[in-house]
């Protein structure tokens, strides 16, 4: 209440009071008193140094890219204006650009529901308060603070078709022809897809299970009174309840996945013959290996534009299934 | 009713305790390679334990690449974005938070607008101005894009607008002026959020790994992250130089998380949550 009463009596001040002497008159005639004033020259003093850098380096770079993508430019001869050719280029005359988008969206419906379902597994069992649940909850989270670059190098050398461990694995189970893995066409892709949810597991982990502890305890009670089994509370309350935290997983858990290019650069540079290129490693390639600025711009802002209708129509289609007024 | 409760609690840690064995096996993988003799690693089957360890791959991994620079250049890097952040993130915050001033809801809303960009579409047009200010292979152009984060100013602005306005109504009184109330006011209250920023920021940037790759070229100016992608480049079947380069990327980062695990825990989570 005091609070409020002082932002009224602020805002009052800093119109009414005009007889004030170090009063202050704008073009529009809005008048600041000399503590309004000396608020506003605060403001902009702590915006500054922060509102500098995000024009240079965020606001303006989001504009150029977008002028960028209607041009060609290979930082040497003179850019010059395309309009849409870029745009049209990607569905028209770059075959690698289909494959990438083909084996991204792959990618995505396989690693999004894997993550999510075998995260939301561990948070169920480690909502028991079962022993040993700290080291647990470690050994799942230790991927997660794990340099993708270290990660990446290591499942390479696991995934070794001859003097991998995981082959010799397969072939004391009878496995008598295991995959060639990352120099295979066919299991390349699913080779990174294992990789990125034995990482990504734990951090979707860790946000479930913050999203079970908020569901009150006397749901269940009340639920196991009435007679309702484990499984039924599972589906009549734990998730329903949990169904904001699933929507907010499933929204970072897909931008995450499209953006996926450390681990195809380190593990398989994109290959065997396109197999595991990516869309952010073909931006990557094309800007910085062919130095096609504008193509690559283009590229960049149509892997913005999916990103965002996307999320769109998660938000969308929400209603139908989450759950926020429990 | 308790038999079966005990039972499945049996199950469960069993089933618990074998994943979290396959969730570590990568890292006791690498530890095991990298003390290995280089001929031990093409022995079938694989050996798990190391016979005889060998501890000479890290004290090769340093005279076959500077990787005593690329520890310094992550330091200075994840550092120096981690610092800048912390102070422009909390100005900018603080203003956008508390004081009022012509323009500040469009200009937050602005900084909203690009949360959603993916870093990509910056990217680009970034390393076109450094190269154009000659700045490729310096640690400015390392760090100055990084440093001023939409989102870092997001995330405390949304936990300052939490803090009391009384407390501030109190220092006023005291005569504090702005800086005086962001000083000993808003920073002392603000230490769940800042500690947050620190952990993601840094985390974030010590694993960074593609903006070091498109700025810098000349060996000695790489981060861990690229430098031991060199490694892989020059010695592409010497594993157990390459697994003992990993062992001393992640163990800085490992020996902190193991140290300091729930603030781990939470400044990723809180700060992902914001919305990566």
């Amino acid at each position: 209440m005091a609070a409020a009463g002082k932002e009224t009596s602020g805002r009052a001040a800093g119109v009414l009071a005009t007889r004030e002497p170090g009063a202050v008159r704008t073009k529009r005639g809005v008048k600041y008193s000399a503590i309004a004033v000396r608020e506003i020259l605060a403001g902009y003093g702590f915006l500054t140094p922060n509102l500098v850098g995000f024009l240079v380096f965020t606001f303006l770079p989001v504009l150029a890219a977008l002028l960028l993508s209607f041009t060609e430019w290979d930082l040497l001869r003179p850019i010059k204006w395309v309009g849409l050719e870029n745009y049209i280029r990607m569905f028209t005359r770059d075959p690698t650009f289909i494959r990438v988008l083909k084996n991204t969206t792959l990618f995505v419906l396989v690693t999004v529901p894997a993550r999510m379902v075998l995260a939301l597994m561990v948070a169920l069992a480690l909502n028991q308060s079962l022993r040993g649940t700290t080291f647990f909850r470690t050994a799942f989270f230790m991927p997660v603070v794990s340099s993708t670059v270290a990660i990446a190098l290591v499942w390479q050398w696991i995934f070794h078709a001859d003097f991998g461990p995981l082959n010799s694995i397969l072939w004391m189970l009878g496995v008598s022809h295991p995959p060639n893995w990352l120099t295979s066409t066919q299991w390349a892709l699913p080779a990174l897809m294992i990789v990125s949810v034995w990482q990504g597991l734990g951090f979707n982990m860790v946000i479930f299970l913050a999203g079970l502890q908020g569901i009150p305890e006397q749901l269940y009670e009340a639920a196991r009174i009435d007679g309702a089994s484990g499984w039924q509370q599972f589906w009549r309350i734990t998730l329903p309840m949990l169904s904001p935290t699933t929507f907010f997983v499933l929204i970072i858990t897909t931008i995450s996945s499209f953006q996926v290019f450390d681990l195809a650069v380190i593990m398989t540079e994109g290959g065997p013959a396109n197999a595991t290129n990516t869309v952010v490693y073909h931006i990557y390639r094309n800007a910085f290996q062919f130095f096609r600025m504008g193509y690559a711009a283009a590229l960049a802002w149509l892997l913005f534009l999916v990103l965002f209708v996307i999320t769109l129509v998660q938000f969308r289609y929400q209603k139908h299934w989450v759950n926020y007024d429990l | 009713m308790r038999k079966p409760r005990m039972i499945g609690q049996t199950v469960l840690f069993l089933v618990m305790a074998a994943a979290s064995v396959l969730m570590l096996l990568p890292f006791f993988w690498m530890l095991s390679t990298s003390l290995k003799e280089p001929g031990a690693v093409f022995l079938f089957p694989p050996q798990w334990i190391p016979n005889p360890i060998d501890w000479r791959n890290y004290t090769r991994i340093f005279e076959v690449l500077p990787f005593g620079r690329f520890y310094w250049n992550s330091i200075v890097f994840a550092g120096s974005v981690t610092l800048l952040q912390l102070v422009t993130c909390s100005f900018a915050g603080y203003a956008f938070a508390r004081l009022r001033f012509p323009g500040r809801d469009a200009l937050f809303l602005g900084y909203l607008a690009t949360l959603m960009i993916p870093g990509q579409v910056v990217i680009i047009p970034n390393f076109i101005l450094l190269r154009w200010l000659g700045w490729i292979d310096t640690y400015q152009a390392l760090i100055l894009p990084n440093a001023f984060s939409a989102f870092g100013t997001f995330l405390l602005r949304q936990f300052f607008m939490t803090i009391p306005r009384e407390l501030e109504d109190a220092a006023k009184i005291d005569g504090c002026n702005y800086f005086g109330i962001y000083r000993y006011v808003i920073m002392p209250l603000s230490k769940p959020a800042l500690t947050s920023l620190t952990v993601f920021t840094f985390l974030g940037q010590w694993n960074n790994f593609i903006w070091p790759l498109i700025v810098i070229n000349r060996v000695e100016m790489n981060t861990l992250t690229v430098g031991l992608r060199t490694l892989q480049g020059q010695y592409n079947t010497a594993w157990t130089l390459l697994m003992a380069g990993s062992v001393l990327a992640l163990l800085p980062i490992l020996v902190l998380f193991l140290f300091a695990q729930r603030t781990f825990i939470r400044g990723v989570t809180l700060s992902g949550m914001g919305g990566r």
